[in-house]
């Protein structure tokens, strides 16, 4: 089959590879019908994830048709013809996370959890086509892709919504809403988004959506600040005004009452026993900008308010703004999203028409282009936002 | 030298790494291990997992097989990361139904070893909590070696993933896969592993290239 592969820092290269089989009982393959570049992709391309190899197949957002399932699939639950939306964590259902909803720190899923546990204190989920520290799970850029618990994790669609409408119920669609949700979002909120990329759009709709009285979008693009303002949203471009003064203006001194870190940090990844320290050092060096979001995040943020992180950070943070943290009771809350726990009250706002991710495709291209889109996507062309890949 | 973006000093990493590695002690020729889960189980049912000791292979990386020879002895046979030809027999010295199991090589063992496990429900209610000590007297000669290259510098890592694997055997059914890392339980190689994409045919007819 087809697929977009990992081929080194600043590469990746679409290439033939045999096709997925069954490995565990509970695995299916689907035939991928619509997959989609992520922004945490790009941290792979940059290079700053350790434990990434040349020809691991890429995509972690992607859905299709159920061709083959494992002995151990009870059929009332999946079937072979079935539509599926993949969730991006590989969650078994049966740990004490899964029973606690807590998808994305399944404690079964990563084969390589000792590896993970070394970097993060505990293990963390299996996750496709994102580095062998997260399992060395082959991704979904692909024409097929094998789905490990697929008793567990797919979102059946039985519905006639198109895949754009449903696609990114893998991952950023749930990941902005998390954002929102940690936020405990009031009526009288003003909740602001560090990010206008496609997650940061889906956490100010999602605010939008939860009841927040206003929510106000922080970027430096301004095809996307204007993406965000078409949805209703206030843009704040950080190259052009002060952020904080803005945001002082904007709330009558007081500061956003709820914050959501929708950047995160490029550049943190680092484990003694996969890269020398030095490696962990230069990849946060060079990446230096990238924690201000953050920071300016808590600073900004009125006393006692909450501030949700769901951009991707992965080792060590510099110059955290702890007395701030401390001193104003904010509430910090954050993680990898729990994406099996919001598909389906997702699915059904979607079907109300609450939600329109359709709003951030900006580029339709085939699987083969995958290497253009990824370019358009890490570079800002042509107004990229969300790059939907067809194999 | 400290970490200039923390400002930690870099004797905090050194004290983590010295942490990592402490669980597992090497007391002249004899290496103790310990290592601790929680399974979301019910006590019976790890602990009759593990008294049926020929399920010991599904998930311990060194064992190729064990056979009950009776109702307390058996006979195991280690895998590949011994190296070959290495057989022995133990028995049950001690069990007490639904809390402890302990064992010993006996005879003339080319390893002789030791082992406790205890089982103990968790606070939760529902799962329990399971503490394993294994003690191998290290041999000379070419099993030595072998055994001693198996465990490497962190020799408490093997068993911190035999109880992984025995964790996923119970919770899930069988060892989680990946084309990483596809083989399961032999899947114990240093990085780096295949490439994350699909095993050709050959890959798996091939299979664990033990």
């Amino acid at each position: 089959m087809r697929a977009n592969t990992w081929a080194g820092r600043n590469k990746v290269k679409v290439r033939d590879v045999p096709d997925p089989t069954i490995l565990n009982k509970r695995d299916a393959v689907v035939r991928i019908t619509s997959t989609a570049i992520c922004g945490s992709d790009l941290h792979l391309v940059d290079g700053y994830v350790p434990t990434m190899q040349d020809g691991d197949v890429m995509g972690h957002e992607f859905m299709g048709e159920v061709v083959e399932v494992g002995p151990g699939i009870d059929p009332d639950r999946l079937r072979v013809g079935d539509r599926v939306v993949v969730p991006f964590p590989i969650a078994c259902g049966a740990c004490a996370a899964c029973a606690a909803e807590l998808y994305s720190c399944c404690e079964n899923s990563n084969p390589n959890a000792g590896i993970a546990e070394k970097m993060f204190g505990h293990p963390v989920a299996g996750i496709f086509g994102y580095s062998h520290l997260t399992g060395g799970f082959a991704g979904g850029q692909a024409q097929y892709a094998r789905v490990p618990f697929a008793d567990v994790g797919p979102l059946k669609i039985e519905s006639d919504l198109a895949d754009e409408q449903v696609l990114f119920l893998s991952d950023i669609l749930p990941t902005g809403y998390m954002g929102a949700e940690m936020c405990d979002i009031q009526s009288s909120d003003v909740v602001a988004v560090w990010g206008a990329g496609p997650v940061g759009q889906f956490a100010m709709d999602s605010a939008r959506v939860l009841g927040a009285a206003e929510v106000i979008a922080i970027d430096k693009e301004p095809y996307r600040l204007q993406m965000a303002e078409r949805a209703g949203h206030t843009p704040v471009n950080f190259e052009e005004v002060d952020v904080r003064s803005r945001l002082l203006e904007l709330t009558g001194g007081r500061g956003p009452d709820k914050c959501i870190d929708a950047v995160g940090l490029e550049a943190t990844h680092g484990s003694a026993h996969i890269a020398a320290y030095d490696r962990l050092k230069q990849a946060v060096r060079l990446e230096t900008e990238r924690p201000h979001a953050l920071r300016q995040a808590i600073m900004s943020c009125r006393s006692g308010g909450v501030v949700s992180v769901i951009g991707v950070y992965g080792g060590l943070l510099d110059k955290f703004p702890a007395g701030a943290w401390m001193n104003r009771s904010l509430t910090l809350r954050t993680g990898q999203c729990h994406v099996q726990r919001y598909m389906k009250p997702l699915l059904q706002r979607i079907e109300r028409g609450e939600f329109d991710p359709t709003r951030i495709i900006t580029h339709t291209l085939a699987l083969d282009e995958a290497e253009r889109g990824f370019e358009l996507f890490k570079n800002k062309q042509d107004n990229c936002e969300k790059v939907v890949l067809k194999p | 030298m400290g970490d200039l973006l923390t400002g930690a000093p870099a004797g905090q990493v050194t004290e983590i790494d010295s942490l990592l590695v402490v669980r597992g002690i090497c007391r002249g020729e004899s290496m103790e291990l310990t290592a601790t889960t929680t399974i979301r189980k019910p006590v019976p049912e790890v602990y009759a997992f593990w008294r049926d000791l020929e399920n010991l292979p599904t998930f311990m990386a060194h064992l190729e097989e064990v056979r009950s020879t009776g109702d307390r002895t058996s006979h195991w046979v280690a895998g590949a990361p011994f190296g070959k030809d290495v057989e022995w027999d133990a028995e049950i010295v001690d069990e007490v139904p639904g809390e402890k199991i302990v064992w010993r090589s006996i005879g003339d063992a080319d390893v002789p070893n030791t082992g406790t496990v205890r089982f103990m429900p968790a606070p939760d209610g529902v799962s329990t909590e399971v503490q394993v000590v294994l003690v191998y007297d290290i041999p000379g000669g070419t099993v030595g070696k072998a055994v001693a290259k198996y465990f490497g510098e962190e020799p408490h890592q093997q068993l911190d993933d035999d109880l992984r694997r025995f964790k996923q055997v119970l919770e899930t059914g069988e060892v989680v896969r990946s084309d990483g890392a596809p083989w399961g339980k032999r899947a114990r190689k240093e990085f780096p592993q295949r490439p994350a994409q699909p095993l050709s045919d050959s890959e798996l007819a091939k299979g664990a290239d033990e």
